[in-house]
């Protein structure tokens, strides 16, 4: 299959072993990957914010970038949900029906990695090998707007080396928000305490999720709190393999190298 | 202090900061809202068709709301001809003055009430104690929100911020009980003593409405207590005031919100009182009854195509439960009569998106999306709340934000600036880091610092790093 990369621009810009995991996996299933260089932002953050004037030509962008792409995939279920669930409101909020045409058909070829996986191309066993403690927090966009259900979990129980932890009341939101972290801090730092709080008691080393927004939420408390737990976006533990020597720092990812060197 | 009221004294972000300091009330609603959470999920997998009855409870109040004007005309032509009075109330102010009217005219020196949302909402005790006028509110939790002196916390439970010793204190102090417990039912029996002479002496009631059918002219109450069937049959005078969306044109129309309303509000398969009444019957219950028809800004809510859904509302409170942002910060910070995710899309609504404080009210959430699960008439609250932070922010005056965002969609608009932005980020973020992670922040992104690491950019962006060796390997 020809996929294109929607690697979305927190990953771009912080992540970018996240992105070179989705690579390499998809890659090791035996898929063509692509990478526009022509993409930027999907404009969620814009749009969600309330700046949606300003978030309309980001939509249209994205349009344009991806118009002749077979199938999408992004490490990130929010974005994708972004795409799918809010690019035919704006267009209908903008009055916009020929956007709304092309965002509706765009929509359904994008997926997030684990439901692409597991859905669309009928994979649980990635070949993967991980040796670590691993709880999963099934992020909210991933989980009550894309539904990805236990997609990620199927995957997870697959790798092998990996023991799979439950985290308890996985469900609830960890604060992140977005722009609610920074305009609400208070509100949401009493959420990621309890997320933290219930991480930290699985005994976990690390937090997985298919979102490095909200692992950046998790993994920056964690950090904060000199805790010795860390996160991995889901990608790098599906890309991680028994020949790469899974276990060593950099396939570990890169905030759990911050994290332990501040240790 | 008065209940009541949709105007926030201030904005959510500095009612929340005072209100997560309050130890007492986080643990009693963390208790609380953990409780009901996991009932409602069981009450609601009771039903295998429960996705269809709340998609049909959604249709029938938009089929009602598409024809409201209508649907009030025949409620109003049904009510009177059933012997009740009707009144129409563009706004509060106009709502609190024909009750109080009403109250006067009878020389009521005292009512009591049934729990009101649109009475608390038009705050009706206060205009009632200005002419001299004691409401004795008759549900458990308002009675014990009335004796302390605060406001509601929530819309089903509106003491949901106190715990079992806390109101037997309040009781021992405000009502010179005897309690030798803190047990449920040793509070209940000293608010029943003190309530069972108020339901036999006093003549006149108000209450609210759950539901009205244009049809009949019938209203409908449901409740838990048994406090409301008092209030609504033994008095001389009734005086309901109703939202103008409670309407539902047919009888018929109501059945699905009898599953809905009970299951999502107290998890509950039915509720213990469901009172209709249709105008007056002689030598039956109140003899004297009036509608209180009120807009408040609900015409203005209905106009707008997106933020009408909100109107659906049946009060059940389930996405106050659920809320991570309410379970946290609590009922009051949002300042309002109708708090939690609901109320972040309906109180900023009800003033027309002209009130700075309650303009704050749509950010307050993280969109994760757990209300609209919860919702029995399906309202799409993240996506009204993210509708409404659009009409509102091009209105504010150009902050460092706007400024940020602007420049930053300027940015994203072109990859070249895009890739050139993080380079000259990498440059100036050198000060800030240490070991790999920036741990203060100045102006706004210091919110996120004061309680979180940040990572640093990394040496390279993923489309250096693609162009390198990512497209090879």
């Amino acid at each position: 299959m020809n996929i294109d990369l929607f690697i979305t621009c927190l990953n771009d810009a912080l992540f970018p072993q996240t992105g070179l995991a989705t690579a390499r996996l998809l890659r090791r299933l035996g898929h063509t990957v692509h990478f526009n260089e022509a993409q930027t932002c999907c404009g969620q953050m814009h749009f969600n914010t309330g700046y949606q004037k300003e978030a309309l030509p980001l939509i249209r962008k994205f349009v344009n970038d991806f118009r002749d792409s077979e199938v999408i995939v992004a490490p990130s279920g929010s974005c994708v949900a972004f795409v799918r669930d809010l690019y035919p409101r704006a267009a209908e909020w903008a009055g916009d029906d020929g956007l709304l045409q092309e965002v509706t058909e765009l929509g359904k070829r994008t997926y997030e990695l684990s439901e692409f996986l597991v859905r669309v191309l009928g994979v649980e066993d990635v070949g993967a090998y991980y040796p670590h403690r691993v709880t999963y927090h099934p992020t909210c966009h991933a989980a009550r707007l894309l539904r990805v259900g236990d997609a990620p979990l199927k995957l997870l129980r697959k790798v092998r080396g990996l023991t799979l932890i439950e985290l308890p009341a996985s469900d609830q939101c960890c604060g992140f928000g977005g722009t609610f972290s920074v305009k609400n801090p208070e509100t949401s730092t009493a959420m990621l305490a309890d997320k933290v709080q219930n991480v930290l008691g699985t005994g976990a080393e690390l937090c997985t999720a298919g979102d490095n927004s909200c692992l950046m939420h998790i993994g920056g408390g964690l950090s904060r709190l000199q805790s010795g737990a860390g996160v991995v976006h889901l990608a790098e533990i599906l890309a991680s393999t028994e020949s790469m020597g899974a276990g060593n720092s950099e396939t570990i990812g890169a905030m759990q190298v911050s994290a332990e060197a501040l240790l | 202090m008065s209940a009541g009221g949709i105007r926030p004294p201030r904005p959510f972000p500095d009612a929340a900061r005072e209100t997560l300091q309050d130890t007492q009330m986080r643990r009693n609603l963390k208790h609380a809202t953990t409780t009901i959470r996991e009932k409602r999920l069981r009450a609601v997998a009771e039903l295998p068709d429960w996705e269809e009855i709340r998609t049909r409870g959604a249709a029938l109040k938009d089929v009602a709301l598409a024809d409201l004007a209508e649907h009030l005309l025949m409620l109003e032509a049904s009510v009177k001809r059933r012997g009740g009075q009707v009144h129409w109330a563009r706004d509060g102010k106009e709502a609190r003055r024909i009750v109080a009217d009403l109250a006067a005219a009878h020389g009521a020196k005292e009512i009591i009430k049934v729990k009101s949302i649109s009475s608390d909402e038009i705050e009706l005790n206060a205009e009632l104690e200005a002419r001299g006028i004691h409401a004795v509110e008759t549900d458990l939790a308002e009675l014990i929100v009335q004796l302390a002196g605060d406001t509601p916390s929530h819309i089903l439970v509106p003491a949901i911020h106190k715990n079992r010793a806390e109101i037997r204190e309040l009781f021992r102090r405000e009502l010179g009980a005897d309690l030798p417990t803190d047990e449920p039912k040793v509070l209940a029996e000293a608010a029943r003593l003190y309530l069972r002479e108020k339901f036999l002496t006093t003549k006149v009631a108000v209450s609210g409405a759950n539901f009205a059918i244009a049809a009949t002219g019938t209203v409908c109450i449901v409740e838990s207590e048994g406090n409301g069937r008092m209030c609504l049959t033994l008095p001389d005078v009734l005086i309901s005031v109703m939202g103008i969306e409670k309407v539902l044109p047919e009888w018929a129309d109501i059945a699905p919100f009898m599953q809905l309303l009970p299951r999502s509000s107290t998890a509950e398969r039915m509720n213990p009182y469901t009172s209709f009444w249709s105008g007056v019957t002689p030598g039956d219950g109140p003899q004297e009854f009036h509608l209180v028809l009120l807009d408040n800004g609900r015409t203005d809510v209905l106009a707008d195509k997106v933020g009408r859904e909100t109107l659906r509302c049946i009060r059940c409170s389930a996405c106050l439960n659920v809320c991570p942002v309410y379970e946290r910060a609590g009922g009051h910070a949002y300042g309002s009569v109708y708090p939690g995710p609901i109320g972040a899309i309906l109180t900023p609504q009800l003033l027309q998106l002209e009130d700075d404080n309650a303009n704050s009210l749509p950010w307050a959430s993280s969109l994760c999306g757990a209300c609209y699960d919860a919702c029995p008439v399906k309202i799409n609250i993240p996506e009204i709340l993210i509708y409404l932070r659009g009409q509102i922010t091009p209105h504010k005056t150009p902050n460092a934000e706007s400024i940020a965002m602007k420049t930053a969609a300027w940015i994203f608009n072109e990859p070249f600036r895009f890739e050139g932005a993080l380079k000259l980020a990498r440059i100036g973020q050198g000060p800030l880091v240490q070991h790999g992670a920036i741990h203060a922040l100045p102006g706004l992104l210091g919110g996120w610092t004061s309680s979180r690491n940040l990572p640093a950019f990394p040496a390279k962006s993923f489309r250096e790093l693609w162009r390198e060796e990512g497209q090879h390997g």
